[in-house]
């Protein structure tokens, strides 16, 4: 088990290693730096005065040598300084994570607690109208993008009822609080809510047609019983993967959601701090992604090993 | 008996009327002003950046010496008024131009103002300041000046290697603040203080922008709001759902398209939309130092293919204004007459006239209906830029060009267009001030820093001296116009046409001006009340 563990450990920070290399190289290969940026925003360009800048932000160095200056503060949790805004990086990250994690884990509720129910209809009222009628929306769910779907709830919003579900940074109760988040997390959730719909049908399809399903009810198991009791628990696992899967996905959508309803997450301000080539936040903000993603990954393979021994001999 | 009731009463009824309208004009204090904001600026501040989304939420903390009077729509010299100045004087064969200052005002920290800052600001504009600016955009507009020179704390001169009157309306842009000497070009980046009659509170890049009142503000009474709070909605159809949602008191200024003024009086018919020109001219930079564009007949063919009517008309149903480098009068003081504008080649009213002597001179390029030229039309990514492009290959295509969409990102436009990697660009170019020494030095001077082009004339650079210097605004304005002919003559850098755009408010906003012939210079919000 020891070896097993050293070897995973081993593993875990060449991936980690790997991804640093991968991050900061890809972010230099993009054209354009945020001096650039900054000359293009001020329109003019002047050679002496962007040499400047350049030295003073550090990006003249050698590549090699602001790597090192990068992972060095990294290992030791000085994230340096935004170079748009000026601030401690992790000033400007740490805040903006609750509010994608609380967007991003209403949508995995909302996919799962839609998704799952559905499909189980679905299934069970195989070649019905109901089912159709479920098919169909599911279909839908996979085809709207959710930036169209956010503004068309934005624009339904306003033209119904005169108000407009945007980002309340200071919600006074419980419910508003929900509110600012509900809407969006439906938007963005009702995508996976489609797929995990879709997933635990075909899943639960391929599990009623098993001889222990038709045992269960040749000893006189319940409808309920036997969809529930017996079908669902062995048709959710691929059902589960699929959602965990998707958890990584969402933050494609949260982007554009995030974008749409104008919520100040971790998701949009990524995407502006590429435009801006801010590199310490890129560099900090994806490489704190990839160690949570990394070190995740590391524990179920540790528990993997716990319960099944098999997997600590073989591997 | 029952008339002299219904008289009394009629009477009664007016008097009252009269007086509930007096109390409406009247301006009532307190109140948040709530506006999106379209981006989130790099900094706050306004000396190190070119864009009036840092003018918008950060004037409000600064003052000038002195300013477009702000209730006054077209920016003039008969418009500026004394700010941080009290009064000033053109001395010393009009070289020198001597401020005298206002006494007892205060930075928002505490500290008194002094001409020390006002000297220490233009110096460090002038790049003769040990603290220097990260970026330092409209160093230009102080070429002329020698020094600046202080004599005790109220009163400031600045030497002039030769009159320019101008100078005055270049200090009156929303882009000239004084800035405080004690607080360091870094520190104003990021938490700007000022003299203004509102405070920095906090900047959340991509969220929020917040302001609040400066109680200790210089001029009395001033200002009526208790706040102002922009929330950064890049996003333009959330940020207009949300303003006519009633979310917000106003839409950021100059930035509702006109198709966008539509849906906003339909969706919210009490909303106020005001269109005006936004003195942002969209022209075509052309790289003449190399083939084919070196060739003054392409370049002229190119400017006479044009049909601008048709690019007013698609963009902008038709408000937008056709001119030279110059915004066209009414709104413009400096443009060009109709009269004088149609003598330009490609500037008639017959298109297809004008095209057809494009094709003659393409022709005698040696290219026709069988040799088409084929040429890359740079520009930024961005609809304002890219959506005038694609007009603009299509109107080509009558004279044998041949043009392919080349879309920049824009961390790569000025650098492309810096070393002259393109053949013919889509540009936007905005002027902070109606005034000639702005436009002319910053884009057609040899050797200025936004002379995109690089064009070089030094006959006209003379003539820009001349009309710097000429004190009769009648014989200036002549002097303008021949060199604006000049410029379009010359394909120094093709104007296509001057934008106009629309600002909205919720009725209940008061004091709001919307200035005609410049979008950088209206945003004091001093004046601005809520009747609510």
């Amino acid at each position: 088990m020891f070896a097993y563990l050293v070897r995973r450990l081993f593993l875990m920070f060449v991936t980690l290693f790997g991804i640093s290399i991968v991050i900061f190289f890809l972010l230099r290969i993009v054209p354009g730096n945020i001096v650039d940026i900054l000359f293009a925003a001020a329109g003019y360009v002047d050679p002496a005065d962007k040499a400047n800048l350049e030295k003073e932000l550090g990006i003249d160095r050698p590549l090699i040598v602001q790597y090192w200056h990068w992972i060095s503060g990294f290992l030791r949790g000085d994230f340096g300084f935004s170079y748009v805004s000026e601030k401690p990086a992790l000033q400007e990250i740490l805040p903006r994570i609750p509010i994608t994690a609380r967007l991003a884990g209403l949508a995995l509720l909302f996919s799962a607690s839609i998704g799952i129910p559905l499909g189980v209809i679905s299934a069970v009222k195989q070649g019905t109208k109901l089912d159709y009628a479920l098919r169909v929306v599911s279909l839908s769910g996979l085809s709207l993008p959710s930036f169209w779907l956010g503004l068309l709830i934005l624009t339904a919003s306003v033209a119904m009822f005169g108000q407009m579900p945007i980002f309340n940074p200071n919600p006074q109760t419980w419910l508003e609080a929900f509110a600012t988040y509900a809407v969006p997390a439906a938007a963005v959730g009702f995508r996976s809510a489609a797929l995990t719909m879709r997933i635990t049908r075909s899943s639960m399809l391929e599990v009623l047609r098993q001889d222990y399903i038709r045992t269960a009810r040749a000893k006189g198991a319940s409808e309920a019983a036997v969809n529930y009791h017996h079908a669902l628990k062995n048709a959710i696992l691929p059902v589960i993967t699929v959602i965990g899967i998707e958890a990584a996905f969402l933050i494609g959508g949260l982007i554009v959601t995030e974008t749409v309803f104008n919520i100040p997450g971790v998701a949009r301000f990524l995407v502006e701090a590429i435009r801006w080539r801010d590199y310490p936040i890129v560099q900090n903000l994806v490489m704190l992604i990839a160690v949570v993603v990394v070190f995740a990954n590391f524990t179920v393979d540790m528990l993997y090993a716990v319960f099944d021994p098999r997997i600590r001999y073989t591997d | 008996m029952r008339s002299v009731w219904a008289l009394a009463a009629m009477a009664a009824l007016s008097v009252l009327t009269a007086s509930t309208s007096t109390l409406a004009g009247e301006p009532k204090q307190g109140g948040v002003l709530r506006m999106y904001h379209r981006d989130s600026p790099g900094n706050a501040s306004i000396h190190e950046g070119a864009t009036y989304s840092l003018n918008v939420p950060f004037m409000p903390v600064f003052n000038n010496l002195v300013i477009y009077k702000q209730d006054v729509a077209q920016n003039s010299m008969d418009s500026i008024v004394p700010e941080l100045a009290e009064s000033w004087a053109w001395v010393n064969d009009n070289k020198t131009l001597t401020f005298k200052l206002r006494q007892g005002v205060k930075w928002h920290d505490g500290k008194p103002f002094t001409s020390a800052d006002v000297k220490c600001t233009f110096d460090m504009l002038m790049g003769k300041a040990q603290q220097k600016f990260r970026q330092n955009p409209r160093k230009s507009w102080y070429d002329q000046v020698v020094d600046i020179s202080t004599n005790g704390d109220s009163e400031v001169s600045f030497n002039l290697k030769r009159p320019q009157p101008s100078l005055l309306a270049l200090l009156g842009s929303g882009y000239t603040p004084v800035y405080p000497c004690h607080v360091s070009p870094a520190e104003m980046r990021t938490h700007p203080i000022g003299t203004g009659p509102f405070k920095f509170v906090e900047f959340k890049a991509n969220e929020s922008i917040k302001l609040t009142r400066n109680p200790d503000y210089w001029r009395k009474g001033r200002p009526h709001l208790d706040g102002i709070e922009f929330t950064i909605i890049p996003n333009r159809s959330t940020a207009i759902l949300a303003f006519v949602a009633g979310k917000f008191d106003m839409a950021f200024p100059t930035e509702v398209t006109i198709p966008l003024v539509k849906d906003v009086k339909s969706q919210a018919p009490n909303a106020i939309c005001e269109i005006a020109p936004t003195n942002v001219s969209t022209n075509i930079i052309v790289n003449s130092s190399s083939p084919p564009f070196d060739n003054v007949d392409i370049r002229r063919a190119m400017a006479m293919a044009l049909d601008r009517k048709a690019f007013i008309s698609i963009m902008f149903e038709g408000q937008g204004d056709i001119g030279g480098t110059m915004l066209p009068p009414p709104n413009g003081l400096w443009g060009m007459p109709k009269e004088m504008l149609e003598t330009i080649p490609g500037y008639g009213p017959d298109v297809k006239a004008n095209r057809e002597e494009a094709k003659k001179l393409m022709q005698k390029a040696g290219y026709g209906p069988d040799k088409h030229l084929a040429v890359k039309v740079s520009t930024r990514n961005i609809p304002i830029y890219r959506d005038p492009a694609v007009i603009l290959i299509d109107q080509l295509k009558t004279i044998y060009i041949d043009g392919e969409l080349d879309v920049v990102e824009t961390a790569n436009w000025f650098p492309k267009v810096a070393r002259k990697d393109y053949m013919i660009g889509l540009n936007l170019t905005g002027n902070a001030v109606d005034d000639p020494d702005q436009s002319f030095y910053e884009n057609y001077s040899c050797g200025s820093e936004r002379n995109y082009t690089n064009y070089c004339n030094k006959e006209i650079e003379k003539l820009f001296d001349v009309q710097s210097q000429e004190t009769n605004v009648e014989k200036r304005r002549k002097l303008v116009w021949d060199i604006d002919k000049k410029l379009q003559e010359d394909v120094a850098r093709p104007i296509i046409f001057h934008s106009r755009m629309g600002s909205c408010w919720q009725p209940y906003v008061k004091g709001i001006t919307v200035m005609t012939n410049s979008s950088y210079n209206g945003y004091r919000y001093e004046d601005v009340w809520l009747d609510k």
